[in-house]
């Protein structure tokens, strides 16, 4: 697998970056050279690289309108998209794989009912109930990423459902049923390893589009309190900035989310073309 | 026909009464809704009387079939900041959104055409590269900050193109004055291209990706190679029996499409200052106005459902497969 990923130009690119905002993400507040939230109206809307009366440069990436240092800012932001990215996702993953295997593996009425609950939701787009939900709920991550996780649990469903069908008849689940394994060992232990490949590609792609539609509700004001960083609320507030072409302010956020986001496509590309050539085309 | 008809009507119609049950329900969900419609602050008597006037002393099932009640005699309540019926507020507001949807829409599924064809037949050289290194890219960009950069560089720094403000088209062709409406057309568009194209550059890129891979796929077609060996030139090949077919996924999302641009109104509308429902939804969150987003997310929903249902009977009559389905 490592082989695969060492030769490929573009996968081994993101994985890379992959790596750097992980880390940042962990140890982000550890390095930031300054308090994200320190305000500071002498410094304020420095540019880049700007040396103080010292000769010295303190604010890498410049200051925002409140003399607060970017860099800061973007390395504590990458700790909100990364946690409601993974987390919003192993959420819907959950949900949405464990409800897509049940109602493969059994069919019947169950099937049916869950199907049309997916067919409800699919119908519809789901950043506009966010928004509903978001609006009327205390801002806080956890109910960013709940409201997020449930939103993506359709895509998991359909797509273990439809794997499920095609396992469940196969020799080796009979052969575990003969063996007398009880039914959710069957589900669980039988078919649930044999169908994970194009779960994890989906998984892959979708990190991204939650990361983006983070970035989105953020920028909207929604989902988490204003004192806490975001690459979306960076980018809200930077508006403010921009008919006085404060470049930096716009600049900095869009970029770290836009390599963020491109990373895990391309990821995603790369697991799909390794785990299962087949599913080229899906997403 | 007639039983698919039949059968994508009540699907429409749950889907409707989905989206109302979770509007409700939403409301709901963070304790008693009242203190939305009025301070914290005021005195008992008032914050009971405010219960009292909008019923959420009532219990839960009677509130949602009021509020169903009132979603179908077209009431859905008064705007908080308005001070008057959101419906007419939104709807008031809806003829920009849609002029800018539509030529959002123009974008991501022409123009996608072009690119996604030029890199199937070129694939593997650096032209194909390129144009699917910019898909990529354009797939992983917030919309929103593709409208803060053109804002920046091509508005600001290029002065190429309005930063914000509208020129209305729809609004007085629906007033009857067509000559003002065409009028409008050349000046309208100046303003339209920067946040369409913001709008449209996602779908557009997936369509682009689509396009080139159904094409591959088309093209390795016996029935591709028999046009070419009974010696029709290659563009009449791409066009006339290739892109026809390989075009269909893009078709079939048409519907789909449409309500996912529209879903990207709400931040775009806000950075261009577009006066349409999605700054005004964006300016209603900021300021608590429930009812004003409850009635946007109902009406996107509405126009959303019934264009995907339009599309779903379309295609049942152009193409017989689909009803079987």
């Amino acid at each position: 697998m490592f082989k695969s990923l060492l030769r490929a130009k573009w996968p081994l690119f993101a994985f890379v970056v992959l790596i750097v905002v992980s880390v940042t993400a962990l140890i982000g507040p550890r390095v930031a050279p300054k308090d994200p939230n320190r305000q500071n109206i002498v410094t304020r809307l420095q540019p880049p690289m700007q040396p103080d009366r010292t000769g010295k440069v303190t604010a890498y990436l410049g200051t925002d309108g409140l003399g607060r240092d970017v860099l800061s800012r973007l390395l504590y932001g990458a700790r909100v998209s990364v946690i409601v990215g993974f987390s919003a996702v192993f959420i819907g993953g959950l949900i949405g794989t464990s409800l897509g295997v049940t109602a493969g593996y059994f069919g019947g009425r169950l099937d049916s009912i869950i199907m049309r609950l997916a067919d409800i939701q699919l119908a519809f787009p789901f950043i506009l109930l966010a928004i509903m939900f978001l609006v009327v709920l205390k801002p806080g991550i956890w109910n960013l990423i709940l409201i997020l996780g449930v939103g993506q649990w359709v895509t998991y469903a359909r797509i273990a459902r439809a794997q499920t069908i095609s396992q469940r008849e196969k020799e080796y689940v009979e052969a575990a049923k003969a063996l007398g394994a009880r039914t959710l060992a069957v589900v669980f232990r039988t078919v649930l390893p044999n169908i994970l490949a194009p779960l994890i590609v989906i998984a892959s792609f979708n990190v991204s589009s939650v990361i983006l539609s983070e970035a989105s509700l953020s920028f909207l004001g929604l989902g988490v309190p204003p004192t806490v960083p975001t690459w979306g609320g960076m980018l809200a507030e930077s508006r403010d900035q921009l008919l006085a072409g404060r470049w930096w302010l716009a600049v900095f956020p869009g970029v770290a989310i836009a390599l963020t986001v491109l990373s895990f496509n391309l990821i995603g590309d790369w697991l799909r073309d390794f785990l299962d050539p087949r599913l080229r085309g899906i997403q | 026909m007639l039983a698919y008809v039949m059968k994508r009507l009540s699907q429409s119609l749950m889907v409707i009464l989905g989206v109302t049950l979770i509007t409700f329900l939403a409301l709901h969900l963070g304790g008693d809704p009242t203190y939305l419609f009025i301070g914290e602050m005021a005195s008992e008597e008032a914050i009971a009387a405010t219960r009292a006037k909008l019923g959420f002393d009532r219990p839960l099932h009677e509130q949602y079939l009021s509020f169903l009640g009132g979603l179908v005699r077209g009431d859905f309540g008064n705007s908080l900041t308005y001070r008057e019926p959101a419906l007419g507020v939104v709807l008031g507001q809806f003829p920009a959104t849609l002029e800018l949807t539509v030529f959002a829409m123009l974008f991501a599924t022409v123009l996608a055409v072009p690119f996604g064809v030029f890199a199937a037949l070129k694939r593997g050289t650096t032209v194909d590269g390129g144009i699917m290194i910019f898909a990529m890219i354009g797939q992983s960009m917030p919309s929103f900050w593709l409208g803060i950069m053109l804002i920046l560089f091509v508005g600001l720094g290029l002065r190429w193109l309005p930063i914000s403000g509208h020129v209305a088209v729809i609004q007085p062709f629906l007033a009857g004055d067509l000559a003002t409406a065409f009028k409008n057309i050349p000046s309208a568009v100046k303003y339209l291209l920067m946040p369409s194209v913001t709008i449209a550059l996602f779908s557009l890129s997936r369509n682009a990706r689509l396009i080139r891979s159904s094409m591959l796929e088309v093209l390795s077609q016996d029935y591709v190679r028999t046009a070419r060996a009974k010696g029709l030139a290659v563009p009449a090949v791409v066009v006339r029996h290739a892109l026809r077919n390989a075009w269909l996924p893009v078709v079939t999302m048409f519907g789909l499409e449409f309500g996912f641009l529209l879903s990207g109104v709400v931040v775009v509308e806000t950075i261009f200052s577009w006066p349409g429902v999605g700054r005004l939804v964006f300016n209603a969150i900021n300021q608590r106005d429930i009812p004003l987003v409850q009635t946007a997310v109902v009406i996107f929903a509405l126009v959303f459902v019934l264009l995907n249902l339009v599309v779903d009977l379309l295609y049942a009559r152009l193409d017989p497969r689909v009803r079987l389905e």
